[in-house]
Formats: C-alpha cells, sequence, structure tokens
C-alpha cells in the first residue's frame, strides 16, 4: 500500500522540519518527504493543502477498560476514538479486570488492539500483583510479551520498603516506571481540591500534600535505585516545583500532565458537574497556571488525554458518589490547540509534547516521521472550528467538553501507512 | 466552563421553585421568606391550624438520612398546608436492593408528585436532582452531605429575628464542628446576605474548613475570646467518630475547651441567645443548665421551623407552578 500526502504544512518536531511538502508512505512507514522517489506510484493521495501533517499523537495515559469493564469501554472502541482524535499510540493502564499482572492479559490487549487496527497499543503492567501493592509481578515476562512500562497507579504500595525493592528491581532490568504520585491515606474520602470551593460545596478536600509527599517520597527513591521514572498526571504547581527542582540536580524525570488541568480548575466544580469529577482533582487557577507553564518551558513534556470512558449511570449520581474519570482521547488535540491559540505555545513546540515528548520519555518507537520511522500521520484543519460531540465515537459520553467549539478540525489519521480515521 | 447559574433555584420571574441552598439568593427573597414564615407562626397557634394552600399537591418526604425533627417538621408542616404527604425512609427500601438515587425519584416522579423534601448524605444530591432527575418537581434541600441545609438556617434567622428584630448590628458567634457542618455554612451565608456585620466562627483549626474567610466571618480558636459580647451563640452538634479520625484528643478536652457552659456563656452579652439546631449532646457541646435556661431559644426555633418550612413550600410550589405554566405557554407558541 503506497499513500502519498500532497501539500500540507508538515511538522515534525523531532526533525526541525516545519514545510509544506509531501509525505510518501509505503508499506508502513514514511518513505520519502519532498519529490516522489523514482517509480513511486503511489495508489491513494490525499490531497492535504491547507491541512497541518503531525507525527501521529503520542497518548501516555489511557484506559481502555477491556477486559473486564466493557460496559465502559473496548479495546476497539476507544481506539477507534483514538484515531478519531488524532492519537496513533497510545499506552494503557493495568487496572483492567483481571488486572494486567500476567502475559495472558498483555497478549490478550495486544492481540485485541492489532486485531482492530486503529492504533498501536503499549500496556503498562502492573507493578505489584493486582496492584496490591504487595507482591511484584513477573516484570520481565511482562516486559518479554510488550509491556514497556510498569505502575501502581493511584493504587498505594504497602510500605516504602517494598515500593523501593520494587523500584530497585525494574531498575535492574531497565524498564520504566510510572508514577502517579498520590498518598491514598491523605486523599481518603476526598473528591476535590481542599480549597474555599471545596469548603463552600460541602466536598471533603484533597490536600495538595497527598500529591507533594508522595512525589517527595517517590523522587528520592528514584535517586536511590536509578530506575528511569515517568510521573504521569501531577496536578499542582508545587509538584512542578519539585520537578524542575529534582531535574535541576540531574535526575533525568519525565512527566505528562492531563490535558484537561491545564484548562479546567476547582473553581469550574460550582454547580456540582460529576463530568469534572477527576483524580486527582482540578487544583486551584493558580496550580492550572503552574501546570501551563511547566508544559511551556518544558519541565513538562508531554500532555496526555488521561482518557477515562464511563457507561451513563456511573456518572448521573451525585459528585462525590460518582466514577472519576473524562472521557478525552477524542479532544485531545483539539484542546491543545486552545494553547496555541491563547498563545502559550507555538505550534511546533505543541506537537513535540504531543508526539516525541511522550514518546522519548518512555522510548516509543513512535512520535516523529524521520524516513523509515512507522508511517503515523494526523492530518488537520487549523482553522477550521468544530463542535466537540459530533460524531462522538468513545463508549464514554463523559465529557464536560461535549457541545464547545474548539479550534481546529482532524480530516484523517494514518497509521501504519494505513487511513484509520477520515472526517 | 458554564457553572449552573444560581437561579437554578428560580424561576423566570426570578421566584424560587427549588430551595437547595442559601447561596445565591437576595436579601430581598430570604426576608420575604422570613416575613412569609412570620404569617404562617399566627397559623401555628389557631385552633384549626390548616391553610389550603397545598390542597390537592403530594408531598414526598425522601429522606436517605435519619432525622425524626427535620422530617416530621417538614411533615408537619406540608399538613398545615393541606397537602398529602408521603414519608419514605429509603435506607430500609429500595436502595438497598441496588436502586439508584436517579431511578428511586424517577419513579416517585411517575407517581406524580410535586415536591421532594429531600435529605441525602452526598453534597450536591439536591442540585443533582433538581438538575438532571427531575427539574419539573419543587425541590427542597432539607440537608445535603456537608454542603447546605437552607431551612435550618432560615429558621435560625427567624428565630435571631424574632428575638432582636434585624441583623444590622449583631455580633453572631458559631461553635463547634465547622468542618462538618452544613447548618454552619448555610447560616453563614445566611447571616452575611442579611445583612450582620460580625459573624464568628470558634473551633479547633482541625474543624475549620479551607478558606473559611470567604464567608466574610472572623475565626477564633478560643472560645473565651470569641464569645465576647456577643449577642447570639449558635452552638453546633459534635459527632463522636471524630475523636476517632485525630481531629480531637477527646470529648473532654473538647468540652473544656469549646462547651458553652454558665461560665463561657457569661463572656457574652447577657441576653444573647444561645441556639443549636440538635439533637443537642449534652456534657459534650453544651451544658444541661445553659440548654435548658432562661437564654436558650433552642425549643422556639423547633416551632419557627415548622413555620419557616410552611414558607418555603408554599413559595417553591407557587414558584414552580408559575414556571410550568410559562413552559407550556412557550412550548404552544412554538407549536403554532
Amino acid at each position: 500500500m503506497r499513500l502519498t500526502i500532497e501539500g500540507a504544512r508538515v511538522i515534525d518536531p523531532a526533525n526541525q522540519l516545519d514545510q509544506i511538502t509531501d509525505l510518501h508512505i509505503d508499506d508502513g512507514r514514511i518513505h520519502a518527504i519532498g519529490a516522489a522517489p523514482e517509480g513511486f506510484q503511489a495508489h491513494q493521495t490525499i490531497d492535504a493543502r491547507g491541512l497541518i501533517a503531525s507525527p501521529g499523537l503520542v497518548d501516555l495515559n489511557v484506559s481502555l477498560r477491556e477486559p473486564g469493564q466493557t460496559r465502559k469501554g473496548t479495546i476497539d472502541s476507544e481506539t477507534r476514538a483514538a484515531a478519531a482524535g488524532g492519537v496513533t499510540s497510545l499506552c494503557c493502564l493495568p487496572d483492567t479486570r483481571p488486572v494486567l499482572d500476567t502475559p495472558a492479559v498483555a497478549e490478550l490487549i495486544l492481540e485485541r488492539s492489532e486485531r482492530a487496527g486503529h492504533a498501536r497499543v503499549f500496556p503498562f503492567g502492573a507493578l505489584t500483583h493486582g496492584l496490591d501493592g504487595e507482591h511484584l509481578s513477573e516484570l520481565v515476562a511482562l516486559r518479554d510479551v510488550g509491556c514497556i512500562a510498569f505502575t501502581q497507579g493511584l493504587a498505594p504500595m504497602k510500605s516504602n520498603r517494598i515500593l523501593r525493592r520494587a523500584l530497585e528491581y525494574a531498575a535492574g532490568f531497565d524498564v520504566p516506571v510510572v508514577f502517579m504520585s498520590q498518598d491514598a491515606e491523605m486523599a481518603q474520602g476526598g473528591s476535590a481540591h481542599e480549597g474555599p470551593t471545596a469548603t463552600r460545596m460541602g466536598l471533603v478536600g484533597i490536600p495538595e500534600s497527598a500529591e507533594t509527599i508522595a512525589l517527595a517520597r517517590d523522587l528520592l527513591l528514584v535517586e536511590q535505585t536509578g530506575v528511569q521514572a515517568h510521573f504521569s498526571g501531577l496536578s499542582s504547581a508545587r509538584a512542578m516545583n519539585m520537578l524542575a527542582d529534582a531535574r535541576a540536580r540531574g535526575l533525568r524525570v519525565t512527566a505528562d500532565v492531563a490535558m484537561y488541568q491545564l484548562l479546567l480548575c476547582d473553581e469550574d466544580l460550582e454547580g456540582f458537574s460529576s463530568l469534572l469529577h477527576v483524580l486527582p482533582p482540578l487544583r486551584s487557577s493558580s496550580d492550572r497556571h503552574a501546570l501551563r507553564q511547566a508544559v511551556q518551558e518544558g519541565v513538562v513534556q508531554a500532555i496526555s488525554s488521561h482518557h477515562q470512558p464511563h457507561e451513563q449511570e456511573a456518572k448521573r449520581v451525585p459528585f462525590a458518589a460518582s466514577a472519576t474519570g473524562i472521557s478525552s482521547i477524542e479532544v485531545l488535540l483539539p484542546l491543545a490547540m486552545t494553547l496555541v491559540a491563547d498563545g502559550l505555545l507555538e505550534l511546533p513546540a505543541l506537537l513535540s509534547r504531543l508526539t516525541c515528548g511522550p514518546a522519548s520519555a518512555l522510548g516509543l518507537p513512535a512520535g516523529h516521521l524521520g524516513i523509515g520511522a512507522h508511517a503515523d500521520v494526523t492530518l488537520f484543519d487549523p482553522a477550521e472550528a468544530s463542535l466537540v460531540g459530533h460524531n462522538w465515537i468513545s463508549k464514554g459520553a463523559n465529557c464536560p467538553f461535549i457541545g464547545k467549539g474548539v479550534p481546529c478540525k482532524i480530516t484523517h489519521t494514518v497509521c501504519n501507512g494505513k487511513l484509520v480515521y477520515q472526517a | 466552563m458554564t457553572p449552573i447559574p444560581s437561579h437554578l433555584q428560580l424561576n423566570h420571574q426570578g421566584q424560587l421553585r427549588h430551595f437547595l441552598s442559601i447561596e445565591g439568593l437576595s436579601r430581598e427573597l430570604l426576608t420575604e421568606l422570613l416575613d412569609t414564615a412570620d404569617s404562617f407562626l399566627e397559623v401555628g397557634e389557631r385552633a384549626v391550624k390548616k391553610v389550603p394552600l397545598l390542597r390537592g399537591k403530594t408531598v414526598c418526604n425522601v429522606f436517605f438520612e435519619n432525622s425524626t425533627r427535620t422530617r416530621t417538621t417538614f411533615e408537619l408542616a406540608a399538613k398545615r398546608l393541606s397537602a398529602d404527604v408521603l414519608n419514605l425512609n429509603i435506607q430500609t427500601s429500595s436502595t438497598s436492593k441496588g436502586e439508584t438515587l436517579y431511578d428511586t425519584l424517577r419513579n416517585l416522579e411517575a407517581m406524580a408528585a410535586d415536591m421532594f423534601v429531600v435529605r441525602h448524605g452526598d453534597s450536591g444530591a439536591a442540585h443533582f436532582i433538581a438538575q438532571q432527575v427531575c427539574p419539573d418537581v419543587a425541590i427542597i434541600n432539607a440537608g445535603d452531605g456537608n454542603h447546605s441545609h437552607p431551612t435550618q438556617a432560615m429558621l435560625d434567622m427567624l428565630t435571631i429575628r424574632r428575638h432582636r428584630g434585624n441583623f444590622e448590628n449583631l455580633s453572631v458567634a458559631i461553635v463547634g464542628d465547622i468542618l462538618h457542618s452544613r447548618v454552619a455554612r448555610s447560616n453563614m451565608q445566611a447571616l452575611h446576605t442579611l445583612g450582620c456585620p460580625d459573624i464568628r466562627v470558634i473551633a479547633p483549626r482541625t474543624l475549620l474548613p479551607a478558606g473559611i474567610e470567604q464567608y466574610g466571618v472572623r475565626v477564633f480558636n478560643d472560645l473565651r475570646v470569641g464569645l465576647r459580647d456577643v449577642d447570639v451563640v449558635i452552638m453546633l452538634r459534635l459527632q463522636k467518630e471524630r475523636m476517632q479520625s485525630g481531629l480531637l484528643p477527646s470529648e473532654g478536652e473538647f468540652y473544656r475547651l469549646y462547651g458553652l457552659t454558665r461560665e463561657t456563656l457569661a463572656l457574652a452579652k447577657p441576653d444573647a441567645l444561645v441556639m443549636h439546631p440538635g439533637p443537642i449532646n449534652r456534657g459534650v457541646e453544651i451544658e444541661s443548665e445553659v440548654a435548658d435556661g432562661a437564654q436558650s431559644v433552642i425549643l422556639n426555633q423547633v416551632t419557627y421551623g415548622i413555620a419557616v418550612r410552611m414558607a418555603v413550600m408554599s413559595m417553591a410550589m407557587a414558584g414552580q407552578n408559575a414556571q410550568r405554566q410559562y413552559n407550556q405557554e412557550a412550548q404552544h407558541a412554538t407549536d403554532h
């Protein structure tokens, strides 16, 4: 299958490319950029004049819900939603049922996502068996079937001693660990950022220190064990400072934040919309400002969707009783484009946070358009506004942005040289 | 994001249609409510204690949390307005069979209920019902989590106004577990809206929520400083479980530091009112002699509670009816 994408403004931040040119794809790989090689006959040509061609987006934090929670989402439905959102590579969390702690579950997820064929899936394995925080999973066996990193998610470790050993073990086999730092006990019972809004709404607060205490511990143990670490979904200004400090003293840690955390804050909870019930919670507007700064300055390399689809009933209850999370993979790029509109980032810098930034954080073979790379390309019209929710694909409609306007429109997604989405 | 307008509670003409929280309501509306409650107090003194304002209407008291006093006063209020009243105690009912709040209320709505009086353990439950479950039924919040207890606040305001005339020159202290108290939150908002110039909250740091200053209150950790020269003392109930979660060392220490006794009450103005939303814990937050003493208006609060709830119910029902009629006419207009 040979495909030519004609006349797009090709932005490939990893290779510092930003020009209007043609992309030629052959056999699932980027074959040439610019003039077609001698004898290259495309089976299909996309007229992409006026569009941006970006490397396919790389999303480091996605819940696919399968196996076990297919009422909320399936591998097929959520990877299809990913394609519609321009995401061609994604990392999925191990909190499936059963938990992704055995090669069999990893293989099931990889097989089904391959069969679905909408996006590349890179699973995170559970750091501990059943995420119990106590017994290590077989990290090497899981790595060998394709788990690219390990995480405990928000589930607590039984003790610092066991965490330290898990990190030491992982470090010995060069497998990265993804942290979602939160002290479960400090956060217990909470549903909103501790502050004036939570107080007025009578919601139990989650203090910032629930995040920073855990982050401080995690950073110390990363330093001690030398494990490759990535921090996913940090939410507070102080955490951003701690991250910057750690990097300044030479620690090679990477981080992503949730796209919605860059737009929403606790004041938006007014009115009790359960769609905004997320963990870690939406924090104050000054935290949001600090997160945006950190993204701008590159302290945070990646913006992820933190996609968590739910069935309607999970959200059709009072705020604190509702399931946490936002179905957001379809709106990752459209929402991110508001950062360009706001003047926070130039387009190439934004795209680096969505492509090579996340890919290099975890060493994924994705996120750039170099010759020979996987032909994963997202095409979008940066001038055409669109309405969120029009042709919604994810099984979870729990998205507070549905019905809102966004400043761009995704027109095509190419994954592995194959057109997986067309508007 | 567009937050729910505070006028979720109001109809197209700015009249009350749900009563969910004090937040967002004007001084004029709260005053109208107090005036209406005043007029209903007379009904309670008559030989025949009924007025026909809610005749033919069905009021459902839907209580997901136990409460004898609040439920009973709502029931009496509805009956004095000539409504048909249905009491549902949900812990012993269908939610234990797995039915959701949504389904429970939709079912009740299908039985042609006109008003739900709802108490629920989750903050925002009443908002949720008014917004997402049955917007066409008048929803009265009888307490939701730690968020709001607006009828309690209004009966407290009625008590203060009947004993002190107005709010303009008053110092009011709220003492105890502010953190977990929906009564405190609603009272702070009501006092603020009605123009009380000196609202004090008195509690140990562990029982004060973050950002309490937003209510325009002065914060005291020392009861003996905070009570000085106040006109009204509102004591809050202390739950036993606060001792287990590291918020307080012991009941004894709390009583020593924050208990309202004859000695500490003497620091307030000589005729200061003593109030409590009940049920009281004698010897935990309040001394028996004070609870039963000459300055206590705790039982008056209960009496006024019926009048306030009559006022809330009659006003919300009228507002909801007007809204429904308006919607029907608007629908009719678009159909033609």
